[in-house]
């Protein structure tokens, strides 16, 4: 089983005040620190566990510069194989661009399986796994909380509404998206960074990928960010503890949230 | 000259840091208030690598230096300063026996250190011989095959739970100098004669085992003295220099944990109409203690990077150690101070920072030692 996991590096922006550029296009990311995309951990988990039940390799890949080979080493610390960091230099990216490169990078691969996240913690597009599948012309399969791999084919499990999973068959090669539960991602270990180090990760540019320039025109076009106007809208209801349940009541049935 | 620490270190502080985030903060508080620790938590860190990584690959150790196990210990002590004592502290006496041991008596302890299996502690301070070690007046006797040990050692860490105890014992009382009248000796602790009593109460680390030995006709082989009879002071000395370079990782550790604290509190609490962190005595609090932490990490990579290149220079070792561990209370008060009441509890983390804090300033070379070692490096 040869799996190929795409990840990327994403901003930590938990207990972070975001402010917008100067430009208005974008938040300000100087100050901010970088993790592996989560849904990302999960997937490349799943791809090593993968390989320890059914052998193979892991072939981990991000789009990206220099300081995204962070979470490379990371995923070869984990138990990938090898890694690949495909340079877009100065390129504008957006989810088609990204999906066309690793579209192009995977096609002269070969590969039973495919997995991302289910979308990446940033724009939270979540368009790349499919658009990849797609270019490549396999199936593909999202939010997957399960997978078991027989004769060829990956039982897949995935969550509904309402708590239903369902059940599906997909053909090998597939692309799967990896949604956050699936697995308990293991810690980084002091071996694993120490073997890390002998794996390789090659590093490779979009020219030797031959991408025309179709492949590399963003197809989404950010006109502007901005925090949404506060509104107004909000009642306080005054008084004793009696009369502002009661009120309470009357609003409530007047909008037609209770009888 | 490059500040910037390899690709291989970051990966190392970004690995230790998420197993300490993982791991450590839901059990802090039970440890704390109960001076209880789950060995589990030891295993776990063993098992993924993070301890005893200065240990020679011959011996089932990583082969880093004492710079790697510095960046684990400040990681670890980051986030929960008495669990990273537990776990990191399970190696204490491993740099000695490393530099002074025989192959035989590295063979056999130095892999368990690694994988878990044993504890290693080093048994020095008495009720009588503190920052004044030679006063130690354990003794060891040469009786035929063996050395009997008897005497008494107080705050022993993990003195309960080691499997193997370095004892600092006098070997040779009569010499004319102090310096040169004690050995070491391994023991271990199922050797009959040997008593621990675990010690309660303690102000901070209360996750950490601290013991008091009794130690009544302890009989080991000849082959058990590590290092050489009568230099068991100079085998201490050099232990020191490469312990203390953790103590000052310790310390920049748990500064920076004060004050994450210390912002996190100023920037939620407000007060006279505005957030703490507004006001200029605050600020130039939280610039202060930024600064510090910057200068005592800058001393202590310096000294530990010396160390791994060879260099001891135990001046710089002792400046480190006495810096940050000062820098490390200093920090941890000025944080408990702009929490106000709130950080006189145990619910909020500050409180336990400010007690864990203090022993830095004492263990392993008090402070006024520390600068006795600095002023005997300047004034000859």
């Amino acid at each position: 089983m040869d799996i190929v996991v795409c990840i990327k590096r994403v901003p930590l922006i938990q207990e972070v005040d975001l402010e917008i550029n100067d430009a208005q296009t974008g938040v300000r990311d100087e100050a901010l620190a970088y993790v592996i995309n989560d849904w990302d951990n999960y997937a490349v988990e799943e791809a090593v566990i993968l390989k320890e039940q059914l052998g193979g390799s892991v072939t981990a890949i991000t789009v990206g510069s220099e300081a995204d080979e962070e979470v490379l080493r990371r995923a070869l610390a984990m138990g990938a194989d090898q890694a690949l960091r495909i340079d877009p230099g100065s390129r504008q990216l957006d989810g088609f661009v990204i999906s066309r490169i690793l579209t192009k990078a995977i096609g002269t691969m070969t590969y039973d399986l495919i997995l991302t996240g289910v979308q990446a913690d940033d724009d939270n597009g979540g368009m790349v796994g499919s658009m990849v599948a797609e270019g490549l012309g396999i199936g593909h399969a999202a939010v997957i909380t399960a997978i078991n791999i027989k004769d060829g084919e990956a039982v897949v499990h995935t969550e509904l509404e309402g708590g239903m999973d369902e059940v599906s068959k997909v053909k090998l090669p597939a692309l799967l998206s990896i949604q956050t539960g699936i697995n308990e991602p293991r810690y980084v270990s002091i071996m694993g960074i120490r073997k890390a180090r002998k794996k390789e990760l090659k590093v490779t540019d979009l020219e030797s990928l031959g991408l025309s320039e179709d492949d590399l025109t963003p197809r989404t076009v950010v006109e502007q960010v901005f925090f949404p106007p506060e509104t107004a809208g909000a009642e306080m209801i005054q008084g004793d503890a009696g009369a502002v349940a009661e009120t309470l009541l009357n609003l409530l049935k007047e909008k037609g949230v209770s009888k | 000259m490059d500040f910037a620490l390899s690709e291989e270190q970051q990966d190392i502080v970004s690995a230790a840091r998420e197993f300490a985030q993982g791991e450590f903060p839901e059990r802090a508080l039970e440890f704390d208030r109960n001076e209880t620790f789950d060995l589990g938590l030891w295993k776990k860190a063993c098992e993924l690598g993070f301890v005893g990584v200065f240990i020679d690959e011959a011996y089932d150790g990583a082969g880093y230096g004492f710079f790697e196990h510095c960046l684990i210990t400040e990681e670890f002590w980051a986030v929960e300063p008495g669990i990273g004592q537990a776990i990191l502290s399970t190696t204490f006496g491993s740099e000695l026996l490393g530099l002074f041991g025989t192959d035989a008596q590295k063979q056999l302890v130095l892999p368990q250190l690694v994988s878990g299996e044993a504890i290693l502690a080093t048994a020095i301070t008495e009720s009588d011989a503190g920052s004044d070690v030679t006063g130690a007046a354990t003794t060891a006797v040469k009786d035929g095959e063996e050395w009997v040990i008897n005497g008494s050692k107080m705050f022993a860490t993990n003195g309960n739970l080691a499997k193997y105890m370095l004892i600092f014992c006098q070997t040779d009382p009569d010499h004319p100098s102090r310096h040169a009248r004690h050995s070491f000796f391994l023991v271990p602790t199922d050797t009959p004669g040997y008593e621990s009593t675990k010690i309660r109460g303690k102000l901070g680390i209360r996750a950490s085992d601290t013991a008091e030995l009794a130690l009544n006709n302890v009989r080991v082989p000849l082959e058990n003295l590590v290092g050489t009879q009568g230099e068991g002071f100079q085998e201490l000395m050099a232990f020191f220099n490469r312990t203390r370079l953790h103590i000052a990782a310790q310390a920049v550790g748990l500064a920076r944990s004060a004050l994450a604290e210390a912002v996190r509190h100023t920037q939620a609490r407000t007060q006279f109409g505005a957030p703490l962190a507004s006001f200029q005595v605050t600020r130039f609090k939280i610039a202060e203690m930024a600064t510090h932490i910057r200068a005592a990490r800058n001393l202590y990579y310096e000294a530990a990077w010396s160390v791994d290149q060879g260099n001891v220079d135990h001046g710089i070792i002792a400046m480190a150690k006495w810096f940050a561990a000062q820098m490390a209370v200093g920090c941890a008060e000025e944080a408990l101070q702009m929490h106000g009441g709130y950080g006189y509890i145990d619910e909020y983390k500050v409180q336990r920072l400010y007690r864990d804090a203090k022993i830095l300033d004492i263990y392993e070379g008090t402070k006024e030692m520390e600068k006795t070692i600095v002023s005997n490096t300047i004034l000859r």
